[in-house]
């Protein structure tokens, strides 16, 4: 089993995955980082969306072994110190999610978004958080939430 | 699922790579963006004993331009071709194409050599690799070859890469000027496969198609050419009515196949109103970049 060293959240982390763990496996059971939530275990829900890179990808289709060397961000490292990051306030405000299965696919997608688009319209959001599935909205308050985040760093 | 047990090597260099798979020939996949390749394994419809693991191969990365081509390095990530200048303003199909792949997080890691080589009859890229005739290189125990794009594409999730061989670039001929194009798609969702999906490129000159290229997805087990149309349409004036034209001479000869999104009938119906659809937009696309 290969040793890897990569960041995650800010802090160095090792470990000694078998080569077919995927990042979302490592990240839960080697390192506890359960935040990250494994749905359909095959790239369609978007449930484990995390940041690599500065990239959004899905932790179940990339091995912890090619993560080695990468700056991962989970849902973990958007609130270190326990106060919500501007998206999680006004996701929370918007009363986007549920039962909260699909929440951190959803927070970690739109954080690398909007990142990337912090003036993005209603119709961009949509197409970024395209990929990811929540059985319990309907999508529309988690859309607002993103909207409602995009418009709140406009005025700052 | 989990993934199977399976052994991984991380070669460094192509030449590596080569030697990994003379190596293990059949028994060996090549993991690129994985986007395709690792559901296969979590569903076991592959069973390889080895991943060769190119991602770690800088040389196999890349967009350059020389002599009126565009090569496209196999581990291109698919976002970044979707930034790249270069592809923006030589290969328009191409780009087109990128945004309609998967959702953001799968072009993120996903790659343009591993979606050609994949070779899924129902993506983009293969069809647009058809209607531009690009060419494959691909690099073997016995040295490089050059393979183009009719030759590539041999059945489904098939290609006439040998398994010593690894595709190591693609190369596309960059459009020259006058070209309008459109990538078409219609699907039951948002970022699915698409029931049919169209590759159409169309050279205007002087308000006349001087060349016309389409190239399903969807409708085979390989991207197929509507060479029929394409006879059709070349030194003709666009006009509804030959648009209509070469949808019928698209499509008479097309057997899709059928699955739970729709029939084999409906899927032809639909590839119909692609065509038109693709034809129209394309010639647009075309007229507003002469002005």
């Amino acid at each position: 089993m290969p040793d890897i060293n990569l960041t995650v959240n800010g802090a160095t982390r090792a470990g000694s995955p078998e080569a077919r763990k995927t990042l979302a496996d490592f990240l839960r059971d080697d390192l506890d980082l359960t935040g990250t939530h494994v749905g359909c275990e095959h790239g369609v829900c978007g449930a484990c969306t995390v940041i690599v890179d500065g990239r959004a990808v899905r932790s179940c289709l990339m091995l912890a072994v090619q993560a080695a060397g990468s700056e991962v961000t989970t849902i973990e490292g958007l609130a270190p110190d326990g106060e919500l990051g501007r998206l999680q306030q006004a996701m929370w405000d918007s009363h986007s999610f549920q039962c909260g299965f699909c929440t951190p696919g959803f927070v970690m997608q739109a954080t690398a978004f909007l990142g990337d688009h912090p003036d993005a319209g209603e119709q961009e959001i949509r197409e970024a958080l395209s990929g990811n599935i929540c059985r319990c909205t309907g999508y529309q308050s988690i859309i607002d939430g993103v909207l409602l985040a995009a418009e709140r760093s406009r005025k700052e | 699922m989990k993934l199977p047990p399976v052994g991984y090597e991380a070669p460094k260099t192509a030449d590596e790579a080569v030697d990994l798979l003379a190596e293990h020939g059949d028994e060996a996949s090549v993991l690129a963006g994985g986007q395709s390749l690792i559901p296969l394994l979590a569903l076991r419809l592959a069973r390889p004993e080895v991943l060769i693991d190119i991602n770690g191969i800088d040389e196999l990365a890349g967009v350059s331009a020389a002599d009126g081509w565009v090569t496209i390095g196999a581990m291109t990530r698919e976002y970044v071709a979707e930034e790249s200048a270069t592809v923006a303003g030589a290969i328009p199909l191409l780009a087109a194409a990128l945004p309609l792949i998967g959702h953001e997080a799968i072009r993120s890691r996903g790659t343009i050599g591993g979606s050609l080589a994949h070779a899924d009859p129902a993506a983009e890229l293969p069809a647009v690799a058809r209607a531009l005739n690009a060419e494959f290189v691909v690099r073997g125990p016995a040295g490089t070859r050059v393979i183009p794009a009719d030759e590539w594409f041999e059945g489904y999730l098939t290609t006439s890469r040998q398994p010593d061989e690894l595709l190591v670039e693609v190369r596309f001929p960059a459009a020259e000027a006058g070209t309008g194009v459109s990538l078409t798609e219609i699907a039951r969702r948002h970022g699915d496969f698409a029931m049919v999906g169209l590759a159409t490129s169309l050279v205007l000159s002087g308000g006349v198609i001087s060349d016309a290229r389409l190239a399903f997805a969807g409708v085979s087990d390989v991207p197929v050419r509507a060479a029929a149309a394409e006879d059709l349409l070349a030194g003709q004036l666009p006009s509804a009515e030959l648009f209509d034209e070469a949808a019928r001479r698209a499509t008479e000869d097309l057997d899709p196949p059928a699955d739970l999104h729709g029939s084999s009938d409906y899927r032809k119906k639909v590839a119909a109103a692609v065509v038109r659809r693709g034809l129209r937009a394309a010639a647009d696309n075309a007229a507003g970049g002469s002005d």
